[in-house]
């Protein structure tokens, strides 16, 4: 079973229907038994990170979660889902994540203006093109330069040694990172047509 | 690269697919859950679904494509028609839509647009115009294009921007259904004027008129109707042409 993990940040509707179109049994729960009798746990996640972490912390779901991605489950983190797994954010203060990936959550919009570039939009919204680390289990139905459906204000950075796919938007969008069993996905995979479909596919089989 | 986004508007009264010219004379296209299928095989990077209805049980229908449409395409969904209140964007973000435009009800209580930005996100919520030239100016059309507000269509995008839309849909009713290619006077200067992303509707006739738009600086998406519902032209056929002028698409 899939545990989507609900704590009452965005609209679960297309992940719960997109696992379904795959056939996975899935379960959107905020309950401990569940998350800990799932075989893979999903956090999936829009809106602001302060609140989001806040709302995550106040289910008494993160030593679950932290437990049983320690035991080897695998863990995949949706768009805001991905940026709570980094150390910390820097969106409107300064945050503490959950700390299993390396690296903080940064404004696109600020980095953007540190590199002179000006004529492009923040939210970053839409397709663009992945590049990805080949072998990665992840991709494994997908091809590179493939696109996948963003839609964000922070990402992710100084997590080079994590990520696993990028796309470029005057600079570099991290895509996708993984330390050992936990993934996480700046776009949105249930939102990505086909390829994001595959990509849900194969985290079905990590 | 970011790519170019090509998306279809499918009118939606009484679970069918309607489309006008000028908005007027309304015939009949389709089932629209067949023809999101066709859309997303066919490559549209979105859908967009106007609910062009009235009455309480023909919305009951409405919301049943939805969820029905939203429970087999993944990409994303907008849902536009009747949003004039919080509840009414509750209502179709939970069968399915990822965000919501509204037009009409954001012209009657513009502060819909900052508080829906508030509870959903900015991303969420898409401000759609429909904008005609009187007397040389731009105005903003209300009731479907039916009605002269008499406000400045450019300064209406604007405000509403720094009240928190994070897209906007610029519906030229002057080159709606015309089929001469897209309002690019009207859409260049809007986009000097804002800074997300902006979907351009109204005018498309040929491929060409794609290619045209994205040439414009601010320009990120083309919407249009008819000339897909009658195959007119096929978005794989049209993804294809960009990307031989030189325009990122998603392939």
């Amino acid at each position: 079973m899939i545990a989507i993990i609900d704590y009452g940040v965005g609209n679960l509707f297309s992940l719960a229907a997109s696992l379904k179109y795959l056939e996975a049994d899935t379960k959107v729960t905020n309950n401990i038994e569940d998350i800990k009798k799932a075989d893979r746990i999903i956090l999936p996640g829009v809106g602001a990170f302060e609140d989001a972490i806040a709302k995550l912390r106040a289910t008494g779901l993160v030593d679950t979660i932290m437990e049983q991605t320690a035991n080897g489950k695998p863990l995949l983190g949706i768009c805001l889902g991905m940026q709570l797994l980094f150390e910390e954010s820097h969106e409107y203060g300064v945050h503490e994540g959950l700390g299993l990936v390396k690296g903080t959550i940064a404004s696109i919009d600020d980095d953007l203006k540190t590199e002179g570039i000006t004529d492009l939009k923040v939210p970053h919204i839409g397709w663009n093109s992945l590049s990805f680390a080949e072998d990665e289990p992840l991709f494994k139905y997908i091809k590179q330069g493939d696109c996948v459906y963003y839609v964000h204000s922070f990402y992710g950075k100084d997590c080079s040694e994590s990520t696993i796919a990028s796309s470029e938007y005057g600079i570099r969008i991290t895509g996708a990172v993984r330390n050992g069993n936990v993934y996480g996905t700046q776009f949105h995979p249930e939102k990505s047509g086909q390829v994001g479909l595959n990509i849900l596919r194969a985290f079905l089989e990590v | 690269m970011i790519t170019k986004r090509i998306i279809p508007c499918l009118d939606v009264r009484n679970g069918r697919v309607v489309k006008g010219k000028n908005f007027e004379g309304i015939q009949d296209v389709s089932d629209p859950v067949e023809m999101a299928r066709f859309y997303n095989e066919e490559g549209a990077d979105e859908l967009v679904f106007y609910d062009i209805t009235a009455s309480v049980e023909e919305r009951g229908l409405f919301t049943d494509i939805l969820t029905k449409v939203a429970s087999e395409i993944f990409i994303p969904l907008t849902v536009g028609g009747g949003i004039n209140t919080l509840e009414d964007f509750d209502r179709v973000l939970k069968c399915g839509a990822d965000k919501v435009s509204v037009n009409s009800g954001a012209i009657r209580n513009p502060d819909i647009i900052e508080s829906a930005a508030r509870k959903y996100g900015d991303q969420c919520v898409v401000l759609s115009m429909d904008i005609k030239r009187v007397d040389g100016c731009f105005r903003l059309f209300a009731k479907g294009g039916r009605e002269n507000t008499g406000i400045d269509a450019v300064q209406w995008a604007v405000d509403g921007v720094n009240r928190g839309a994070g897209e906007l849909v610029v519906n030229s009713i002057d080159t709606d259904g015309v089929k001469g290619g897209f309002d690019l006077e009207l859409l260049d200067e809007i986009a000097a004027r804002v800074n997300v992303p902006i979907i351009a509707s109204g005018g498309a006739g040929k491929m060409e008129d794609f290619s045209e738009l994205f040439k414009h600086d601010g320009m990120d998406a083309g919407l249009a109707a008819s000339i897909f519902h009658y195959k007119e032209i096929r978005i794989k056929d049209l993804k294809e042409y960009l990307r031989t002028q030189g325009v990122e698409v998603r392939l």
